[in-house]
């Protein structure tokens, strides 16, 4: 069953198109992942479907719904939970402040909570009465992957968890996404990393200059294919 | 001249210059929005307490308590439907907004009130005081710090305790995240400007019962509210009280030197602690 899907979507920041045409679905369970060189338009795509862009209604789909012309919070009300590109912890809150806001508003229901959050990453838990922004990148990254999961949402998008950690960092947040699967929610993510994105999806799309240029399951793409996705036939 | 005697009238001043300067404060460290009009407010809700008093003969407590939910309905209202229109990256609009709001609050207050001063009458209290033995406090300027202290105290829970006061900071940190979090930024606002004109009332209330007001005198307590909030550090509720304190006590005691200034020693203050500390008392780690 698609949950999320995008038909066509043509992003636009003012006078410069940053999206022309793309074609996204995302089934209930699935994980997918974004690839491409920066400038592709991946987080175009991520911050249309989070709200932040609004774009025509039928342009972005959730559960058949069109919901291209909601606004970021209530994109979130319905479900769809973002962890941004750069983290963009809140730095008056606390760790736990962080996270408690991630469930603004609402009664959560649902298997993520506080306790959930600690026992997924357990280092949060002693930090919990720090700034947000005084913890290390990889623990940060940590606080804005639990703050989008305290709204139990069907689907968590994640804009490049793994930028600008050590990989060692990264295996240990990406070691938190079965559970964060297991719990519910299907999930997008956005990655430079391609190995680490064939590792963990189960449908890859492959952008370039605002289009999808290559998409199917991890096992169908070679690697030659990939290379001129990515970087375009003649690169 | 007694020194304790100025120096304690000074910080009970600077009490009402925190009042003035709360609302301000919250509404700046929220949403960056400097409110020209802000003491036409204050001034507008004396003319509200004023007017429920004599209307219904209430004592004046009881008149800002019943002014209290109409001017939050106010400020929720100014903000939803005018200032919320004008908030962006560029400063200059809402200052303009603000600026023309001032303006015409007083022409309002004028045609609706007149320019004659007015007072709102608090009986017995008005001359009431305490002899501490070293020095006598009016009933009324204590009675203008503790609330100044309550207003701060409450503010700060608000702040910090509660799941209001939590998307309050993070709408102030980085408001397009906010709304990722669920947060409507445009709520957020109203509330935050809503708040701040229950605070505003409580000022009117001291005003307007320990001096004479006429619709034009906001611009002068706007400046008195400027300065507190600037001495204290820009976002630092107890940083804002301390610099009313500080402009409360340079007013006295220039008026103890000389009454001619008085008004003349609270800027000097203002302009030798900027000298010193451009930021201000306690400043915010991060803007």
């Amino acid at each position: 069953m698609t949950l999320l899907q995008t038909v066509g979507l043509t992003a636009r920041y003012g006078d410069f198109q940053a999206l022309f045409g793309v074609d996204v679905s995302l089934a209930a369970g699935q994980t997918v992942a974004i690839i491409g060189a920066n400038g592709a338009g991946k987080t175009t795509l991520m911050r249309s479907i989070s709200g932040v862009l609004r774009n025509a209604p039928e342009q972005v789909l959730f559960e058949g719904r069109p919901v291209g012309a909601l606004p970021a919070d209530e994109i979130t009300g319905l479900g769809i939970a973002m962890v941004p590109e750069g983290r963009r912890l809140f730095p008056s809150l606390s760790v736990e402040e962080n996270l408690l806001i991630g469930a603004y508003g609402r009664k959560v229901q649902g298997p993520w909570g506080l306790d959930a959050v600690y026992g997924l990453f357990p280092i949060l838990k002693e930090r919990r009465s720090n700034p947000g922004t005084a913890l290390s990148g990889g623990q940060q990254q940590m606080v804005a992957i639990g703050r989008a999961l305290m709204s139990n949402p069907r689907v968590l998008l994640c804009d490049e968890i793994s930028l600008g950690l050590a990989p060692v960092v990264i295996r240990d947040i990406y070691a938190a996404l079965p559970r964060i699967k297991e719990a519910g929610a299907s999930v997008v993510l956005v990655e430079q990393d391609i190995g680490q994105a064939m590792k963990v999806a189960d449908h890859v799309y492959c952008m370039m200059e605002g289009r999808v240029t290559l998409h199917g399951a991890p096992g169908e793409l070679s690697r030659e294919a990939i290379h001129d996705a990515y970087f375009g036939a003649h690169a | 001249m007694n020194w304790i005697d100025t120096i304690a009238q000074g910080v009970l001043l600077g009490g009402l210059y925190a009042l003035f300067a709360a609302g301000l404060s919250l509404v700046f460290g929220i949403m960056r929005l400097v409110n020209l009009a802000h003491g036409d407010l204050i001034v507008m809700g004396a003319y509200l307490i004023l007017l429920v008093v004599s209307l219904t003969g209430v004592n004046p407590f009881l008149a800002a308590l019943i002014a209290v939910p109409l001017m939050f309905a106010l400020g929720w209202g100014l903000q939803r439907v005018v200032l919320n229109r004008v908030l962006g990256s560029d400063i200059l609009p809402p200052l303009l907004v603000t600026f023309g709001l001032s303006i015409v609050v007083q022409n309002v207050l004028l045609q609706g009130f007149s320019a004659d001063s007015q007072r709102v009458g608090a009986g017995a209290l008005e001359t009431a005081s305490v002899d501490l033995g070293v020095v006598t406090l009016g009933v009324m300027p204590l009675l203008t710090f503790a609330s100044a202290i309550a207003v701060i105290v409450a503010l700060n829970w608000v702040f910090y305790r509660t799941s209001l006061g939590r998307a309050f900071r993070a709408t102030s940190d980085d408001p397009v995240t906010a709304s990722l979090m669920g947060i409507k930024p445009q709520g957020i606002f109203a509330m935050a400007t809503g708040i701040a004109m229950i605070v505003v009332t409580i000022a009117a209330l001291y005003l307007g019962m320990r001096a004479n007001f006429d619709p034009t005198i906001g611009p002068a307590r706007l400046i008195y509210a400027f300065e507190a909030v600037i001495i204290g550090g820009l976002g630092s509720l107890w940083g804002t009280l301390a610099g009313g304190v500080i402009i409360g006590v340079a007013q006295t005691l220039g008026a103890a030197i000389n009454p001619e200034w008085q008004i003349l020693a609270g800027h000097i203050a203002f302009l030798v602690v900027l000298l010193i500390r451009p930021r201000g008392l306690f400043p915010r780690a991060f803007d």
